[in-house]
């Protein structure tokens, strides 16, 4: 489809770049088009497009839109997909947390079986900061710098102050996550000074019981990654989506009687119909579409409007489960990122060194990666 | 044309075009009765899902044994003629417990699956006796113990409350309607079979032979078929007990009619082409010489079989034939003294269809028809089998009684329920032996089935519904006929039109759909006084002229001819209205067949029937007000029964009714009104969203695999030991329901969760059907399920005295404990809670080393025991979930250990959304690699588009829409057949979330972080986790055991045997010419065998050495397949002497 882009709208508040139509993703009604960038070197003629640190300086932008407890929406514009998507992608499975592992039963006379109540435990976020700790090593021994110990002791038995006549009520007919106990090991309780190792909800029902039942178990946390099992991920989700643009073309503007049913198509707010019902796009509210591509059904519309997306602006959304504060998840993963380009860097060096006849490397000539 | 309607009809019809009828416009709403289904949940309340079989139960065990008892009453003596023994009342009692020393005596049917006892009742009798010279009675004398159906009148389970029930350990969701007999849950399935005692007319194309064939059945179970077929033009009778065939008027003279004239006016009436058709029939017989009844009966009897009683002298042939007539052909017609009326008018009838079908083929019926077939259950296989065990509990009981009245002085006066209480347990034997095996062999009565009952399936709460619901055919499965497979129109409502299996029982196993109820016997006297009442006029008092003349029609109960009527249509009108007013049974049918000019009425039982709203005057009874009382609870299903706004309706009465699928259908001849038209699936295919969008292969797959699917079986499912149980972790309601599926509480016992599901390829594991599933998703429990199996031994006593005993861990000479009995407690049993690997002990048994020397007297401590430990095969550790000791009926020690594994989906494992689209897992994806949409929601499965263009699974498109509607608007939806939501307002839905109104979303992809170039459908489909899993296939061997007898490898995965290179592989490899390939695996790597064969003699020796020679000279060593040796070594076993010939090569 020949894309016929239409020019900024004198009144917008957006930077021009925004309007440059090689940054759009066409938002088609029945397919998307122009996904990849093609700003590379090479691919236009006479245009220079190799990578500059100070070009890159400038169009790179970082800003957060919303924060709360346990979430942050921030945006990310000017870089590739790439690279947005490699942050996304440590943030799920790469920036490392403590969750249980190892869980001793001693006693578990409730009705939910061994396995699943370990499985269960081992899903419960916990909230100590994953940098306090070491991995554990090949060996597997568990010290105080690798083993977070847990102990989870708890007997329901029938609450006897309830009245007769009453329905029955329990004293811990339900385990929850707050009902484990850190048990100090070695230097933590000196270390971890006032923050005292727990989950970060207390309110996860981990099981269920009756009078006589009882549930007696020690378990052992240790860190990992999100890559091994989705327990050790940081993040509830950790997810982008570029930002939408909605161009109305000047030339076949939106009939006056049907602009609320235009206005209708897009989510609310986008689009303002003002009193004599022409339409105009609030580009405050702009991020707020859903691109739910309805205007694109309707034949009446047709020619009106171009949806598209901005390819290099990112609206991150985290939501942080685990011990990170939500504005702390995005540096973690670029700090993990790094560790890994500086691995790489120093296995390059490695090779060159070893290019060079420099030795110094393996004696199978192997360039050994750091872990991670 | 409805009968009913006749006279007034005509008019309405006129009427209806005018602007105002019945003042109503043309253009006003037609108003609904609104939640008329609710009479589907009121109708299941009091019905239940398997109340056929429950009400068959409760049949026999309160009405129908009281027949048997009557039938079989009295026991005399040969020796003592003045002894007898009448039985006067007979009761089934309620379940208890046999144990001897039981201070309570309740039972719980759970407790007979845990300690593998029966499930019974005792059968008591009140019996009256002589003894001496006075006559005794006894009451409540114990004869024998019957298994209890589950949730029948004499079960225990019966009228409970849910609080009642799990303190019984019972699932309330449970259907009931099985027996536990050895601890075992078994099913007697319905058995489906042609109708007894109705005339069918058949036609064989290739002879062109009518036949009419009518199967006679009596109380007592004598069964015998009676044909009425043409032979070279002319009309036969044939019967098994007579040789030869009977010219049909030499059949009716001996039955009484004597004159010509009258045996045409009978059988072919007036009609010119029926009495051209039959006049050679007549002249057969005058030139047989056969004139009059005498002549007629000679002929017959000359040619009945005779039974060669021992006592008597011999009787004249038309003795003979008289008592076969009266007797053996067509038995269900009575004949009270030599009254031969009805049988002779029963016989002309048969000849006159067979006229009709002559002359007309259409007149031929349908074998197939629903109408024309019976269903056999419980209560019926029941009542045959107590009858041949108390005939033969009675003979025992004569012999006995007779050896001891043989004897000349007896020391007390002699008591027959002492000898009664010696009987030992032949009855009980017989019920467990029949359930336990399903051969139902009762020679008595000329049966012998097997396969009559199953286990029940407890894979999944639908499995087991799924089993209560079934009917198997009694047509061979190897028969290449179309007919009995197929889809019959008369089934519409009353059997599911999508259950049934693939393959070889495709069409013969069918499921009774949602509202389908079997008719039980009622009693057909009462019902033939009123059809006197209302005007039928006596069958024997009328001629054949009358019975054909204009306007009348001959009147059928259960088969027989009773009488006649001119006004068929206000009888049956009058009929009906004393049948909806409650004056007989609801389950009596009445209709008109025109073609036959006869009205039929049944009460039989095994008749399927539903019911239906009355519609009269273009209007339904059931009214919007009646809804309100039923919703309120003021009316129950019974209600609407006993005011008549409601009938059941069999499918012969079906048939003879106009009825309205909706109510805006209705018209004014219309009679009847569907309760909800999607109550025409079964159980099982009601569990499908949207059935109605899909191709119907698809949703017959689906009956076959949601049978499969691991979920919740039962609220008491932790606590059952079953041999395999398959159950869920976490278990979801689906989030696109039906009504079926609150109806038969599938959303309270689940079999799958709620997937998100992109539909979309990756990466290339997903051709051929297979799903990519995310990781996290598995991590996080999606999929995760249990296998629970039971391990059971007996710690048994000998006759000898010794006994099985169990022991703790034998330490080695460092005092150690050896690895495998790491988990072997105190008691020598492992403990609850430990882990399982493989090769360890969990039941530490020691047996004597005497248990079978019968001549050890000694002390039964000082045994030496020799160690006999069960261990633990599979290769996957598990965990010891249950161990329970428990004491058998036989007093036998008996240990269960339930060991349980938990498994997460792993590469291969079987997966199935419900709309028999299965595939395994091909690839598991971590959660960053999976596609994303704008919310950052990742799928859990992918599902490859392939699979829809040619399945044509809409439905399974329309579950998505409908679920993703369902999720953003935070309630469930119904996909229910015929209905459901709309996919518009699921649109609508979508749309108001900022969703695209098709349900595609835009997609990143994990990988490259751009975004995808087509928009991805992309939502939660409900997805079932089905029992074939890899763990429990997955299977290779590079060397391992073989076989003693041939010394090739072992076969099957148990054993853990080579894979086969079969009789087409070797083929192949033979065509190709791969000779050393072949050579490699059909002998060297299977059973090469060194030989040392003699070239002289050529057989073979050994070690050089031939001994045929008895010389060393000319011995040469080969290598063949030690299957050939063995075969040689046979062959001279056998006298044949094969010998090498051996050939430099």
């Amino acid at each position: 489809m020949a894309s016929t882009s239409y020019a900024r709208p004198s009144s917008s508040q957006l930077p021009p770049s925004v309007f440059n139509p090689r940054r759009h993703v066409n938002v088609q009604p029945e397919r998307v088009s122009d996904v990849s960038n093609t700003e590379y070197p090479g691919h236009y003629p006479d245009e220079d497009h190799s990578w500059d640190l100070q070009k890159f300086k400038q169009t790179l932008n970082v800003e957060v839109k919303r924060l709360s407890q346990r979430s942050i929406e921030f945006d990310l514009v000017g870089v590739d997909a790439s690279i947005a998507n490699a942050f996304r992608r440590i943030l799920i499975a790469e920036v490392p947390t403590i969750a249980i592992e190892y869980v001793y039963m001693w006693n578990n006379t409730s009705v939910i079986q061994d396995e699943v109540l370990a499985h269960r435990l081992g899903l419960v976020p916990l909230n100590l900061n994953p940098a306090l700790f070491d991995f554990r090593d090949a060996s597997g021994v568990p010290t105080d710098r690798n083993t977070l110990v847990f102990r989870l002791n708890v007997a329901c038995e029938l609450d006897k102050s309830t009245p007769k006549g009453a329905p029955k009520q329990y004293i811990h007919d339900q385990v929850t996550s707050g009902d484990l106990e850190w048990v100090p090991q070695g230097e933590q309780e000196t270390a971890f000074g006032d923050r005292i190792p727990g989950p970060t909800n207390p309110n996860i029902v981990l099981a269920k019981m009756r009078p006589g039942q009882e549930i007696e178990l020690e378990l052992h946390a240790v860190k990992g990654v999100g890559k091994e099992h989705a327990k050790w991920s940081p993040v509830a989700t950790a997810s982008y989506r570029t930002h939408p643009l909605i161009l109305l073309n000047p030339s076949m503007p939106v009939p006056p009687h049907l602009a609320q049913k235009f206005a209708k198509c897009f989510s609310p707010g986008v689009v303002q119909v003002s009193a004599d019902g022409e339409v105009s796009i609030d580009e405050h509210n702009l991020r707020k579409e859903s691109m739910s591509r309805e205007v694109l059904r309707h034949k009446e519309f047709e020619g009106c409007v171009e949806l598209k997306r901005i390819r290099d602006w990112f609206i991150f959304t985290v939501e942080s489960e685990g011990p990170y504060a939500p504005e702390a998840l995005f540096p973690e993963s670029v700090r993990v990122m790094r560790e890994k380009i500086a691995n790489i860097r120093r296995a390059a060096e490695a090779l060159l060194a070893d290019a060079d006849g420099g030795g110094g490397v393996g004696a199978d000539g192997d360039v050994e990666m750091a872990g991670v | 044309m409805a009968v009913d309607g006749h006279d007034a009809g005509d008019n309405e019809w006129e009427k209806a075009d005018q602007p105002h009828w019945r003042g109503l416009g043309l253009t006003d709403p037609i108003k609904s009765v609104e939640d008329k289904w609710l009479l589907l949940p009121a109708f299941l309340k009091v019905k239940g899902l398997v109340k056929q079989h429950i009400d068959s139960f409760n049949y026999f065990v309160d009405v129908d044994i009281k027949n048997i008892l009557k039938a079989n009453n009295k026991v005399t003596s040969d020796v003592d003629p003045r002894f007898w023994l009448k039985y006067t009342d007979i009761v089934v009692g309620f379940p208890d417990r046999t144990d001897a020393d039981a201070i309570d005596k309740s039972v719980t049917p759970h407790e007979c699956r845990l300690r593998d006892t029966t499930y019974g009742a005792p059968i008591l009798v009140t019996i009256q006796y002589t003894r001496g010279k006075s006559v005794v009675r006894r009451a409540n004398v114990n004869i024998g113990r019957l298994p209890i159906m589950l949730r029948s009148n004499k079960c225990v389970l019966t009228g409970r409350n849910e609080a009642q029930l799990a303190r019984m350990t019972e699932c309330p969701l449970d259907p009931g309607g099985y027996f536990i007999v050895k601890g075992t849950e078994k099913v007697i399935l319905v058995q489906e079979q042609l109708s007894k005692n109705r005339i069918i007319v058949e036609v064989d194309p290739t002879k062109g032979v009518v036949q009419a064939s009518c199967t006679s059945s009596t109380h007592g179970g004598l069964k015998s078929k009676t044909y009425v077929a043409t032979k070279k033009g002319k009309i036969y009778l044939r019967h098994n007990s007579i040789h030869e065939d009977v010219p049909i008027v030499i059949a009716l003279k001996a039955l009484g009619i004597q004159s010509d004239k009258e045996i045409l006016l009978l059988t072919a009436g007036n009609h010119e082409a029926y009495k051209s058709t039959f006049s050679p029939n007549l002249e057969e017989a005058a030139k047989l010489g056969v004139l009059t009844r005498h002549q007629a009966l000679e002929w017959i009897g000359s040619r009945v079989k005779v039974n060669r009683r021992v006592v008597g002298p011999r009787r004249p042939a038309w003795e003979e034939a008289l008592e076969a007539l009266a007797t053996i052909v067509l038995a269900h017609v009575p004949v009270q003294g030599l009254e031969f009326r009805s049988k002779a008018i029963f016989v002309a009838t048969m000849t006159r269809r067979v006229l009709m079908a002559m002359d007309d083929e259409k007149m031929v019926d349908d074998r197939d028809y629903v109408g024309n077939k019976r269903l056999e259950l419980a209560g019926q296989l029941l009542a045959l089998l107590f009858e041949d065990l108390f005939k033969t509990f009675n003979a025992n009981l004569k012999s006995a009684i007779d050896k001891v009245l043989k004897k000349p002085s007896r020391t007390s006066e002699f008591d027959a329920f002492n000898t009664m209480q010696f009987q030992g347990d032949h009855i009980t034997a017989g019920f467990v032996r029949a359930i336990s095996t399903g051969n139902w062999s009762l020679k008595r009565f000329k049966m012998d089935r097997a396969g009559v009952t199953h286990v029940l399936s407890r894979l999944s709460f639908i499995s087991a519904l799924g089993m209560m619901t079934r009917i198997s055919s009694q047509f061979e499965k190897t028969r290449k006929v179309s007919g009995p497979r197929a889809l019959q129109p008369s089934q519409w409502g009353m059997l599911c039109p999508s259950d049934t299996p693939e393959g070889e029982a495709c069409g013969l196993v069918k499921n009774l759909a949602l509202m389908t109820h079997i008719t039980t016997d009622v009693d057909e006297e009462p019902i033939i006084r009123i059809a006197f009442m209302l005007g039928v006029e006596d069958i024997s008092l009328v001629t054949g002229a009358e019975i054909y003349g204009p306007n009348t029609y001959v009147v059928n109960v259960n088969g027989a001819i009773i009488g006649l009527t001119r006004y068929p249509a206000r009888f049956v009108t009058n009929f009906r209205k004393l049948r909806r007013a409650g004056r007989f049974s609801e389950f009596v049918s009445v209709y008109v067949n025109n073609h036959h000019r006869t009205v039929l009425i049944a009460s039989d039982g095994g008749r399927i029937c539903r019911p239906m709203i009355i519609v009269d005057h273009g209007k339904p009874r059931v009214a919007t007000k009646h809804i309100v009382q039923l919703k309120q609870g003021l009316l129950a299903f019974d209600d609407f029964l006993r005011k008549g706004l409601v009938e059941y309706l069999d499918v012969n009465e079906e048939n003879d009714s106009h009825i309205a699928l909706y109510e805006s259908d209705i018209v004014p001849t219309t009679t009847h009104l569907e309760i909800e038209p999607f109550t025409l699936l079964g159980a099982v295919a009601g569990l499908i969203p949207y059935p109605h969008h899909n191709q119907s292969p698809r949703n017959t797959y689906q009956c076959a695999m949601g049978k499969q699917a691991i979920g919740a079986i039962g609220y008491n499912q932790l606590n059952r030991i079953d041999t395999l149980l398959y159950l869920s972790v976490y278990p979801q309601k689906p989030m696109v329901k039906t009504k079926t599926i609150e109806l038969i509480g599938y959303d309270r016992l689940p079999a799958g969760q709620n997937a998100t599901v992109a539909v979309m390829s990756y990466s290339g594991y997903d051709i051929e059907d297979a799903l990519i599933q995310n990781k996290a998703s598995l991590d996080r429990g999606y999929g995760r399920c249990q296998v629970l199996r039971k391990y059971a031994t007996l710690i048994r006593k000998y006759p000898n005295g010794t006994y099985d005993r169990l022991a703790d861990a034998p330490v080695d000479e460092n005092g150690q404990v050896q690895k495998k009995y790491d988990i072997i407690q105190l008691d020598g049993l492992a403990g609850v809670g430990e882990r399982v690997d493989p090769g360890d002990v969990y039941i530490n048994k020691q047996t004597p080393t005497n248990a079978n020397d019968n001549t050890f007297t000694g002390q039964a401590a000082t045994v030496p025991y020799k160690n006999a430990p069960m261990t633990y095969k599979s290769p996957v550790p598990g965990n010891i979930d249950k161990v329970m000791i428990s004491d058998t009926e036989n007093d036998q020690t008996l240990i269960k250990v339930l060991i349980r594994q938990t498994r997460r989906p792993e590469l291969g494992d079987k997966f199935s959304s419900r709309h028999g689209q299965k595939g395994v897992c091909g690839l598991i994806v971590n959660q960053e690699d999976m596609p994303f949409n704008d919310q950052g929601i990742v799928p859990d499965t992918i599902m490859n588009p392939h699979g829809f263009p040619s399945r044509m699974t809409v439905g399974k498109m329309i579950e998505l829409l409908a679920g993703k509607a369902g999720v953003l608007a935070g309630k469930l939806q119904y996909g229910t057949a015929f209905g459901g939501s709309k996919v518009e307002d699921m649109s609508r839905i979508l749309i108001d979330n900022g969703f695209s109104y098709a349900g595609k979303d835009m997609l990143t992809s994990g990988i490259t972080g751009e975004p995808l170039e087509a928009y991805v459908y992309f939502g939660p489909i409900y997805y079932q986790k089905l029992k074939h899993m890899v763990m429990d296939k997955m299977h290779a061997r590079a060397r391992g055991p073989r076989a003693t007898l041939t010394r090739q490898p072992t076969e099957g995965r148990s054993r853990e045997g080579g894979l086969r290179l079969g009789e087409m592989e070797r083929d192949c490899l033979i065509g190709y010419g791969a000779t050393q390939l072949l050579l490699e695996r059909l002998m060297i790597s299977s059973d090469k065998f060194e030989v040392n064969a003699c070239e002289e003699c050529g057989l073979m020796g050994y070690n050089g050495w031939c001994t045929y020679c008895k010389s060393s000279k000319k011995m040469a060593q080969l290598t063949i397949p030690y299957a050939a040796k063995l075969l040689f070594q046979e062959l001279m076993a056998m006298n044949v002497v094969p010998r090498l010939v051996l050939d430099d090569a």
